[in-house]
């Protein structure tokens, strides 16, 4: 689910905590779930709740790997970069896909259709190298990747959304 | 009091049978497939909806049961299937095509479908059974006996072999008493630096006060490795059983179980067997009705490896930032909010319940003299069957990798493996009949830690093996030590210079200076141990330095700067166009010959024309260092360049 920001209930969030720092992790758990990233306004509004500066709210958003402060694509692509994968070298796979969409790990294509990101392995190391394809909560699973199943999966993603097929999708 | 305390757990039993009866009482066929994350991401999920699907279609009046995971990721989805009267088979790599047929022949018409089969779970007569099979034989399991064999969400399953029995005994016994019996079984902390459990928890005992705080460490951050996932997803109730154990031991009324984020399914079954157990009085306000009691929560962590480091977890359950502070004082005696603190792994808390039942002695018997018991492993990489292997301690590395998970693939030559992790370090071919304790892997540089095991082959790049294990543990530093801060990211820049070509013979002294210094110069066991990989190269692999430095050639023609990628024309067959079709960047063209060539300017060394060149022909060949790339041979084309097609 992809929501603008003026749209996000906070409130329906922090009415089920208490407001003590132990509950800062899942809180923010919490609103990453229910909003696909955290927005700003609602960093603020935990630590008016919790009564703790901005910052330490955001230290800790910074800090996890788990957080992220940008929406992701509607299509959420999640490279493995497990050792597993990685002597079956998925950053050759990695690199296709910032070829193909046009932007780099971490980002996300400015029509927010595509993001893309390194995970820690996903657990299926007998099917390395792997990338996880995540379109609202489902998540499938692609094993023994190579540069042109990334193309196909791409291609296969734009005719679902009845894109134009092209290069650089993103830029 | 114990026989009244014995009386009123057999009571409990009945009543949790009664809700749930185990799966392995029920009089009709019954079918099981694993599906823990390993288990789903190979299909597991469309195997189980498919059994259901065609039972249905068929008529068919059968049981088919999610349960946990066998450690054998290889042959993923893993499907028993139980037929009143006889064994339960097990078949490998099951397709929901696969589980159609096994329904129908099987379970419909009697018949076992043997070719399918990989072995029966019970003794039989007519299949072997599959502890007889090498990847199974050299095993013991322990910690992992029951997963994958039982239903983890299920109460009455983990009942019904025998589960909670320790927790009674731990009940009818002095706290005192049990701390005595870890001792005597010598059992040392499973999550890598091995300290005597006994200990840490009369430390914590000592501060107490009835007060204390006991954790289960499930934030398995080491990238390969998964046993803590597996043993938490496959049978959440022996973790949850070892921490009500170990909360009596030193007498705590407060558990947590910390799992990392990346674990969902290993916190919602988490989740639900603290439910369980806490609705049926085996936690709680009064545990089988005595004056104990143990609140237990499930926190989710949020991805960051140094909360493996008990301070750094306590600090994040506290809603901080997950950084280590200075010890003393130790979490046992200061820990989560003032409060005397034990932090345990999930493994040495599952081996908890086995010490109490089965005696001290059944423990310390298994093992190497300083080193008792079994210990999980995860082997990945370069082997055959790759997966969760539980053996003893002491057992070599070359029987890991060989006798138990069927050696390297493809014939290609055994290089080393790297042990425990992002922590651990690279143990040659040549050290690989050292058995396996704690004392061995230090003495060779490397470290128990985690257990993760990547077995290497000759086509790896020791110099790439440190960086990328380097490049973890850069990223995740929480950057409070100047030299696990800093330090790290000069050893990777020296790491990335040597995989390029571009160091130089200082580097190298500086590399290992460095390496030391980050060693000393960090509080907790992240930045300590960071540099291990790349002190173990440098120690049984310099030449491989040597060779990038002074050759500009990666002998395992990995390292891509090093490296080229070149079609032999005299094996090049004209005509065929296998490589053209996958390059991604259109860097293979068409001579005049019909035969192929790569632009080196375009190519971005992704091998994927190596992998399209038919195995009759075999004409990719990678060349390092990349001056020895002979001159590219193309005649060409009329308007004096290269004729490029597709």
């Amino acid at each position: 689910m992809r929501y603008e920001e003026e749209e996000m209930d906070v409130e329906a969030i922090l009415k089920e905590f208490e407001p003590s720092l132990e509950n800062l992790i899942p809180i923010l758990q919490k609103m990453q779930r229910a909003f696909g990233y955290l927005p700003m306004s609602g960093i603020e509004r935990v630590a008016k709740f919790l009564g703790v500066p901005k910052g330490h709210v955001y230290g800790v958003a910074t800090f996890y790997n788990q957080f992220r402060l940008t929406p992701p694509g509607k299509y959420q692509i999640k490279v493995c970069t497990g050792t597993a994968c990685h002597v079956k070298r998925s950053y050759v796979i990695l690199e296709e896909w910032e070829r193909r969409l046009g932007i780099k790990e971490g980002e996300t294509t400015p029509d927010r259709l595509f993001s893309l990101e390194k995970v820690a392995c996903v657990g299926c190391c007998a099917l390395a190298p792997v990338v996880v394809v995540r379109e609202d909560s489902t998540e499938t699973f692609h094993g023994h990747m190579m540069t042109s199943k990334v193309n196909g999966l791409l291609l296969e993603m734009l005719r679902k959304e009845g894109k134009p097929i092209v290069q650089g999708v993103g830029s | 009091m114990s026989k009244e305390l014995e009386a009123r757990f057999e009571d409990l039993k009945s009543r949790v049978f009664e809700e749930s009866p185990p799966s392995f009482d029920l009089q009709k066929p019954l079918i099981t497939v694993g599906t823990a994350t390993c288990g789903l991401a190979q299909g597991a999920r469309d195997v189980v909806l498919a059994l259901r699907d065609a039972a249905q279609k068929m008529a068919l009046d059968v049981e088919v049961k999610e349960v946990g995971c066998l450690g054998h990721c290889y042959a993923e989805p893993l499907v028993t299937v139980k037929m009143p009267g006889l064994a339960p088979y097990l078949y490998s790599k099951v397709t929901p095509v696969k589980a159609e047929l096994i329904l129908r022949y099987f379970v419909r018409d009697g018949d076992p479908f043997l070719d399918f089969v990989m072995g029966s779970l019970e003794p039989d007569e007519i299949m072997p059974l599959v502890w007889e099979l090498p990847r199974f034989f050299y095993e013991k399991r322990i910690i992992m006996e029951h997963c994958g064999l039982i239903d983890p969400e299920n109460l009455g399953d983990y009942l019904a072999i025998g589960g909670y029995q320790g927790l009674v005994k731990a009940l009818s016994i002095e706290p005192e008493e049990i701390i005595q019996r870890v001792e005597e079984a010598r059992l040392r902390g499973r999550g890598g630096a091995g300290f005597p459990t006994a200990l840490k928890w009369r430390i914590c005992r000592a501060n107490a006060n009835g007060s204390a705080v006991v954790i289960c460490n499930g934030d398995e951050g080491d990238p390969g490795a998964y046993m803590d996932r597996a043993v938490m997803e496959s049978n959440p109730h022996q973790v949850l059983e070892g921490l009500a154990i170990a909360a009596r031991a030193v007498g705590a009324n407060t558990a947590y179980v910390y799992v990392r984020a990346e674990y969902p399914l290993a916190a919602r079954r988490m989740r639900k067997a603290v439910m369980e157990a806490t609705r049926v009085g085996l936690l709680g306000p009064s545990i089988l009705g005595t004056e104990m009691a143990l609140e237990v929560k499930v926190f989710e962590g949020s991805g960051a490896f140094v909360c493996g480091e008990e301070t750094a977890l306590i600090a994040s359950i506290q809603g901080e930032r997950g950084m280590p502070r200075p010890r003393p004082p130790f979490p046992a005696e200061r820990g989560l909010w003032g409060r005397p603190t034990l932090v345990n792994n999930v493994k040495t808390l599952a081996l908890i319940p086995k010490i109490l039942v089965k005696g001290p002695q059944f423990f310390s018997t298994i093992g190497t003299p300083s080193s008792k018991g079994t210990m999980v492993f995860s082997v990945v990489g370069k082997c055959e069957q790759a997966g969760l292997v539980e053996v003893p301690m002491g057992t070599t590395l070359r029987q890991l990798v060989f006798d138990i998970c069927g050696g390297i693939p493809e014939g290609r030559s055994f290089k080393g493996v790297q042990i425990g992790g992002p922590s651990g370090g690279c143990v040659p071919a040549t050290l690989s009949d050292i058995p396996i304790d704690y004392e061995a892997l230090r003495d060779a540089g490397a470290m128990m830690g985690s257990g993760g095991i990547v077995v290497l082959d000759e086509d790896d790049c020791m110099v790439e093996v440190a960086r990328f294990f380097l490049e973890f543990t850069q990223g995740e530093s929480c950057g409070k030590c100047t030299f696990c801060r800093i330090g790290t990211k000069q050893l990777l820049e020296i790491l990335g210079d040597v995989t390029k070509g571009v160091a130089t013979k200082e580097d190298l002294n500086l590399l290992q200076q460095l390496a030391l210094d980050v060693r000393d110069g960090s509080l907790c066991n992240l930045g300590s141990t960071a540099p291990n990989p790349v002190l173990t190269t440098l120690r049984y692999f310099l030449d491989e330095y040597m060779a990038h430095i002074e050759e500009k050639r990666c002998p395992a023609l990995q390292c891509r700067d090093l490296i080229a990628y070149y079609i032999v024309p005299e094996k090049c067959a004209a005509g065929c166009d296998a490589c053209v079709g996958t390059c991604p960047t259109e860097a293979i063209y068409t001579m005049k010959t019909r035969k192929k060539a790569v632009d080196q300017e375009k190519c971005v060394k992704c091998g994927e024309c190596m992998r399209a060149c038919p195995p009759e022909y075999r004409a990719v060949v990678r060349i390092s260092p990349t001056r020895d790339v002979p001159p590219p041979q193309a005649p060409p084309a009329e308007d004096g360049k290269p004729e490029k097609i597709g």
